[in-house]
């Protein structure tokens, strides 16, 4: 499953920060996921239970989703990317390469493709909190 | 602390089982980079060489159309692994996008160029070769950046149009470090010497003459025929003498 690299990425990443801010014990990691890239939350939640180093061992995930703006780029109008509207291949190609949306969605109003993904693109890393 | 991007951070633990990462690139488009790109992968390939194909041109892949690949989808495992096209690990956004136009714009390449390079399980590997977009653009900038060991071969035609582009790469390659292996002078259609002298003034290795092949458009979509072509028989000297050694 992909959500293993994904997470492999997080914990790699809360590791270095770690390091940086000289934390002994991490008890704290606040992920955010974008609706976008549809990610299996408890394949993700499993895949950082099992990836987590020692330090980590204490460390309460909390998980939350990013609802996905888009903004079209020739009308400026607004709105909220919705899964229920792709067939299943293209929601595992936009799964795989969040980018990719712009082969397959367009502007609700004018048609554009040429839009920007203004927020909850992908996977990201909000807090982390520990001991020194 | 402020919210980060976490992929980068596995980047290299996901290249690091490849001996050689070449992105093969130019200062202009239409010079011949998927061709050398393709040829140089399937050439190193023949050698007995374990070897992936990473197309990079997200806004006009050519790599597929230049083996023919119908149909090869990646596989998820633990990442995206993947499949393997005319005896190549192959990834291209096309198999994300099919056929459908991706209008993809400087931020949107970086980071499906990011994406794509923290999730691809390439496994072990003797040499990858990068098909690059043409320029200086956000995808050079930012494999540089991301992508230790990073190595570049640059594709210039006989043209002065193109010859200048390829000197402001060099140069910026150059200042940021990154070995260059050399300069192919692509659809040469006389002997004329310049642009090797010019390269050597460089002080970059100029690897090969390819000359204009007719025989080249026919060629396209069947790798048994590209073999047989001009560029083929170059840049298989270019893999034997200057790359695989
Ligand atoms: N040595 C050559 N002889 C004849 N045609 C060539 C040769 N090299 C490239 N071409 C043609 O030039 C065009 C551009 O090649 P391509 O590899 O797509 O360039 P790039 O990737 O730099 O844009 C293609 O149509 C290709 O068939
Ligand atoms: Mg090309
Ligand atoms: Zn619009």
């Amino acid at each position: 499953m992909h959500e293993w690299a994904l997470a492999e990425a997080v914990i790699t990443a809360a590791q270095q920060i770690a390091e940086k801010e000289k934390l002994r014990e991490i008890r704290e990691v606040d992920i955010k996921i974008g609706e976008l890239q549809q990610v299996e939350r408890d394949i993700f939640r499993f895949a950082l239970s099992q990836l987590k180093p020692a330090s980590f061992k204490n460390a309460k995930f909390r998980i939350s989703t990013a609802k996905t703006t888009l903004k079209c780029r020739v009308c400026e109008h607004i709105w909220l990317f919705s899964k229920s509207k792709l067939d299943e291949d293209t929601a595992e190609a936009i799964h795989f390469v969040p980018e990719v949306a712009h082969a397959y969605i367009k502007c609700p109003k004018c048609g554009s493709p040429d839009f920007e993904i203004s927020e909850g693109r992908g996977v990201w890393l909000e807090n982390i909190k520990g001991v020194r | 602390m402020s919210t980060m991007d976490p992929r980068t951070t596995v980047i290299n633990e996901r290249l690091k089982r490849i001996n050689r990462i070449i992105a093969v690139s130019s200062g202009k488009g239409g010079v011949g980079k998927s061709l050398v790109a393709t040829t140089l992968a399937l050439e190193l390939a023949q050698r007995g060489c374990k070897v992936g194909l990473f197309d990079l041109d997200f806004t006009s892949p050519s790599t597929h159309l230049i083996m023919g690949v119908k149909d090869a989808q990646p596989k998820e495992d633990k990442g995206i692994v993947p499949p393997v096209v005319k005896g190549l690990a192959y990834m291209s956004l096309i198999q994300f996008s099919g056929d459908h136009a991706a209008p993809l714009r400087g931020t949107d390449i970086s980071n499906a160029l990011i994406e794509l390079l923290a999730v691809t399980q390439w496994g072990e590997l003797d040499f990858l070769v990068l098909d690059m977009p043409p320029g200086i653009s956000d995808a050079v900038l930012d494999l540089v950046r991301l992508v230790k060991r990073i190595e570049f071969l640059i594709v210039t035609t006989p043209s002065r149009l193109a010859f200048e582009t390829v000197k402001k790469q060099v140069r910026l390659l150059q200042e940021l470090k990154v070995p260059i292996i050399g300069v192919v002078e692509n659809m040469k259609m006389n002997r004329a010497k310049n642009i090797e002298q010019e390269t050597e003034k460089l002080g970059v290795k100029f690897l090969a003459g390819i000359p204009y092949d007719l025989k080249v458009e026919e060629a396209i979509g069947d790798v048994a025929k590209l073999g047989d072509t001009a560029i083929a028989q170059r840049v298989r000297k270019v893999a034997a003498n200057n790359i695989a050694q």
